[in-house]
This record gives C-alpha cells, structure tokens and sequence, in this order.
C-alpha cells in the first residue's frame, strides 16, 4: 500500500503545491504553522477539495488526476478520516458512529454491530458503546473516532491535528495509545501535527510545509538538528540565519555578515545556539568574532532568554549570574559575539 | 476586564421592564381574544352540536386534508429548501421570492390563481380533465392542493434555515466513511435538520388547519366534501352564531392541544459533541 501524490489546489490566497509519496505501511507526519495548507493537503486525499493539478495515487491507482479528467469520490476511496474535532456524529451512539462506515458500505445491521463492537473493545470504550458523543470525554470521543475512521479497513489512514482537541494532561496518554493503535495498521498513515512531540512519537518521517510548499523532510531528528525554516527553528529554540555563503562568510538580504569557520558556498542556512551567545555592555576586543551591536528588546527571566534586535535578530541564553551581572533592561544596547567555530552553516 | 464581565453576566438577573411590561401586554392581548370564545360557548348546547354529524364530518375533513396538505409540503418542500439553501444556481432568489409567495398573498388570491392554472379551464387544468378525467375544484383533493400551496412556504423557509444553519462537517465525515448522498442524506443530514423539519411540518399544518379563503375559492362550500372546519364556521356564523362558537372552540383545542405537545421536541435540538 503506496501513496504517491502531488497535491496543487489553491485555498483563497494559499496556493499549496506540495508532493507527498509514502513506502507501505510508513507514517508521515506534516508539520507546520497555522495556514501553511496541511489540512488542505488531507482533504485533497480524502477527495474532499478536488486538484487543481497534480495527481494522488494510492496502490498504482489513480484517484485525482486532473488532466486525465480522473476524479474518484471520497465515498469511493479507501479512506480514513480522524478529523480535529473528530466529527462524531451527534444523534448516534458511540457503537453507531463506528458502525456507520461498515453499514454505509452495505454490510448487514447485526454483522456491522458486532464488528464495530470488536472495534470499541480494541480501543478500551465498550462500557461506553452505548454512550452518545456528549457524554464522552475529549479522549474518549478521539479513540471512537479512530475506531470509527479504522473500522472500514482503509489503505490510507488520514490524521488531521488528532491530539490538539485535548488538554494537556491527557494527550500524552491518548498519544501513547493512539502509538500503539496505528501501529497495529497496516496501510499509509498521514499525519497533520503542529506540535512536534506527535511527529516524533507517531512518524517515521515529517515534511515541514510553510505557505503551501515543502520546506524540508526527512527524520525529524535530522530537520531539527538542521533546520531550514524559521517555524522548525523556533520549535526546537535555535537562531536560523538565512543568506547566501561565499568561503564560510554568509551575508543576509540586509547585508549583515556571519562568520563560520567552514567552507560553505551559495545560498545557506547559518544555525546559531542561543547559548554560544555571549553578551557584552562595551565592544569586546581581539579574536576573530562575530560581533554585532543590539537593543535587548525583550527578557524572559525563567528560561534566562534575551531577544536582541540588530542588523541579525537573535535569541541569546545566558547564565543568571549573567542575568543580574549585566542588569539588563529592554531598551539597553549591548553588544553581542559569538565564535565562528559556534555556529554550523549548512547549504539551503 | 470589568467591561466585559459586565457583558457577560446572565441577563436573567435583572429583567428589564419595560421588556417584560410589554410583552405582558401582548400575552394578555392573545390570552383575552380566547377568554372571549370561551366566555361565550354555549356549553350546555355544545355536546348537541359537536354530535351532529355535519360538524365531525367537518373536523373529520379538516384533519385529513391538513396532514395530507403536511405531508405534500414535505414531500416537496425539503427538496426545495435543500435546493434553495446549498445549490448556488441563477434566479435563486426568485425561486425563493415564487416558493414564498402564497405565505404573503392574500389566499382568495391563492384561490383564483389556482382556479385559472388547475380548474378546468386553466392552463393545466385543461388536459388534467382532457386525458385524465381528473377535476380538482370543487373536491377534497382540491382542498388540499389548496392547503398545501399556502401551507408549504412556511415548511420551505424553516427548513431551509435549519439546512443553512447544519455543520457541513458532518456530511464531510459521512462521505470519507463511504456514505453514499442518499445514505448520507437519510442518516446525518436528516436527524440534525429534525428540530427544523419539525417546525416546519407544525407551522404548515396550522396553516393548513386554517386555510379558507383559497379553500372556497378553489374547492367551494359542499358539506362533507370540501368543507372544512373554518369553512363550517364561517357559515354557521351567519346562521347559526352558538354552532360557530362551539366549533370555533374545538378548533382553538385541538391546534392549541397539538403546539403544546410538540412544543418542547421542536424547540429543542440534540446538542453537538462537548469537545
């Protein structure tokens, strides 16, 4: 079971183009802002938003191809759908909602009831069979919408923020079960997430979207250890630099310069920890540096984090004693330095 | 944030007055033209002309043409009002302005026009009798079709509300489990537009119950047949006031008896998941 897509569809002023291609039984995840076009994404397989160009594929079938005039309806493709605010429908009973993706594809009442009941038992909520979607708690309700998305057996499983309904005290558990429930399937699994702990406990792979294109993919140990978007660069708390390298020395659009130590070319990416940032009241002196002149605009006492606007914005860490030594205050100019053979400058 | 605490306080608190004055005016207004009717029954005569079989044979007509004319709105009226509420196509709003206007009309009109398109010289009417041998004035199917042509614009406008006012969500979920429109339509569509349907069905029976004037334009005044409840009265009001106020009376009882019962089901509507 393979998924190959090149999804292009247009969403008011998004315009998505992104391509997506999934090995048997792998997991990916899609991470990104608000807005960036995941969901678009997932309704365009599901069939929901129809292509504008492009293609989805799933086992060397064609279900959307444009220019083939190939459109196969969502009721038509072998699909699960576990939608963010999971959608059950409100007048049936928990056992019903499960049922409903077996009856509609004209299995018998009594044979779509025992195999949705099979189903609830798996996910732990037969005591609540008979319960309709209000009485259920916000994990209880995402477990029988996973029930009721994985009952019909489809090949491709679509998972659209499942845990961001949930507090946060409960979404580590319902994360450790719904790990434990995707594994058991067997076909593609797509997964939208914005929080990056999903990615990592339920994916094999992510693809970072921002504005309707890819950005990066790969394992998410590898996007986060070089990332290529502001977005995973804030996730994971590092300074990105983006401008074009020639012999180590990257320029940004605004003409500021990094010095690195290695020898990269063309358009790059410079990564700076927030802690090799060193701060200063006066010019430091000697050594060959990076230093720039900023303004601390913002101060985050408990993570000991300081905003710095300059010719580069940066993020700096630095120790309490630091803190209180230099008494910062927004508004106070400081200088800022950090060691060329600090910051790991990767082509972008 | 006072200000908006102070908007967010139950407003239960303090009734505004001048709010509940009124509106107790106006309760008292209806409350009053129906202690009029009950002041005045003649009740020791009421049994002698609630017996006589003119009059069931009216309330009998009465209520078999009203639920036909209910159902007939249903039948076409939800098509219509899914139409009107999901298809964008041109001349929308006219097909509205044309599905409504019979509400607005005064129904003698509703009767004429109905007479020159469906009577036996009207534009259908003609071939109706030509080649089917069918008639519609002047017979009871008459005196629903004339029910149901004032009655449905109130079905269509609710229903029509209740399917713009439906998560469209839902149906999206429906289709990804392999719903086919028919089987979507029957399973979720249906139960979460059932408070308005509801409404819909109890406002266009009441109108049917009542309809007249394009009853005895289009159906006539023949006892037994095109006779209905307020066509009886109406009648018996020139003629014979105690029958007029007796009937007048089950009338009120039975539209009253039927609100009340159907009250809480159509005013109330299955909540959607607590998530």
């Amino acid at each position: 079971m393979s998924l190959d897509a090149r999804v292009v569809c247009s969403r008011g002023s998004l315009e998505v183009d992104v391509a997506l291609a999934a090995e048997p039984g792998e997991v990916i995840a899609i991470l990104g802002p608000n807005g960036a076009g995941k969901s678009t994404i997932l309704r365009c397989l599901a069939g929901l938003l129809p292509l504008e160009d492009g293609h989805v594929q799933l086992d060397n079938v064609d279900l959307d191809r444009p220019t083939a005039d190939v459109f196969v309806r969502p009721e038509h493709r072998s699909i699960g759908f576990v939608f963010q605010n999971y959608l059950l429908f409100p007048s049936m009973t928990a056992l019903e909602n499960v049922a409903f993706g077996l009856r509609a594809r004209g299995m018998s009442a009594r044979q779509a009831r025992s195999q949705a009941a099979a189903w609830i038992e798996r996910v732990g909520l037969t005591d609540h069979a008979a319960h309709l979607p209000s009485a259920l708690s916000g994990g209880q309700a995402q477990r029988i919408a996973l029930a009721r998305a994985m009952a019909t057996e489809p090949r491709l499983l679509l998972l659209d923020e499942p845990l961001a309904a949930l507090d946060a005290g409960t979404r580590s558990e319902v994360r450790r079960e719904l790990q434990h429930h995707l594994r058991t399937f067997h076909g593609v699994r797509i997964l939208v997430t914005h929080d990056p702990l999903d990615a990592y406990a339920l994916a094999d792979r992510v693809v970072v979207l921002q504005a309707g294109k890819v950005v990066q993919q790969g394992t998410l140990t590898d996007v986060t250890a070089r990332p290529k978007s502001r977005y995973v660069a804030d996730l994971v708390g590092v300074n990105l630099v983006k401008g074009t390298a020639s012999f180590g020395v990257l320029t940004t659009p605004s003409g500021a310069t990094v010095q690195t130590s290695d020898d990269v070319n063309g358009a790059a990416f410079a990564l700076i920890q927030p802690r090799s940032i060193a701060l200063y009241r006066s010019p430091p002196d000697g050594s060959p540096r990076n230093v720039w002149a900023t303004t601390v605009t913002d101060i985050d006492p408990r993570s000991h984090r300081v905003r710095l606007d300059g010719p580069i914005p940066l993020i700096a860490e630095v120790t309490v004693a630091a803190l209180d030594a230099l008494a910062l205050q927004a508004g106070d100019q400081l200088w800022a330095s950090v060691k060329a053979s600090e910051i790991t400058i990767y082509p972008a | 944030m006072p200000r908006q605490n102070r908007w967010r306080r139950p407003i239960s608190q303090r009734p505004p007055w001048p709010a509940v004055v009124i509106a107790a005016v106006g309760i008292a207004f209806f409350a009053l033209a129906f202690m009029g009717l009950l002041w005045k029954v003649p009740w020791a005569s009421a049994w002698h002309v609630l017996s006589a079989a003119g009059s069931r044979k009216a309330l009998r007509l009465s209520l078999v043409c009203s639920v036909w004319a209910t159902v007939l709105a249903m039948f076409f009226g939800v098509p219509i009002a899914w139409l009107l509420a999901r298809l964008d196509f041109p001349g929308r709003g006219i097909a509205r302005a044309l599905c409504t206007l019979s509400m607005v009309l005064p129904p003698v009109v509703a009767g004429i026009a109905l007479f020159y398109a469906l009577g036996r010289r009207g534009i259908l009417g003609q071939y109706l009798d030509r080649w089917f041998g069918i008639t519609l004035p002047f017979t009871t199917a008459g005196v629903v079709v004339a029910q149901t042509f004032v009655a449905m614009p109130f079905l269509i406008l609710t229903v029509e509300a209740a399917f713009r006012q439906q998560d469209l969500q839902y149906e999206d979920a429906a289709r990804t489990l392999g719903a086919s429109r028919w089987y979507l339509f029957r399973r979720v569509t249906l139960p979460a537009i059932r408070p308005g349907l509801i409404a819909g069905g109890v406002l266009a029976w009441a109108r049917a119950l009542g309809e007249f004037g394009a009853t005895i334009t289009f159906a006539g005044n023949f006892p037994g047949r095109t006779q209905t409840m307020p066509l009886a009265i109406y009648l018996a009001a020139e003629t014979n006031p105690e029958e007029a106020l007796v009937l007048s009376l089950v009338l009120v009882a039975v539209s009253f008896g039927v609100l009340v019962a159907l009250r809480d089901r159509y005013l109330q509507s299955r909540s959607t998941p607590a998530l």
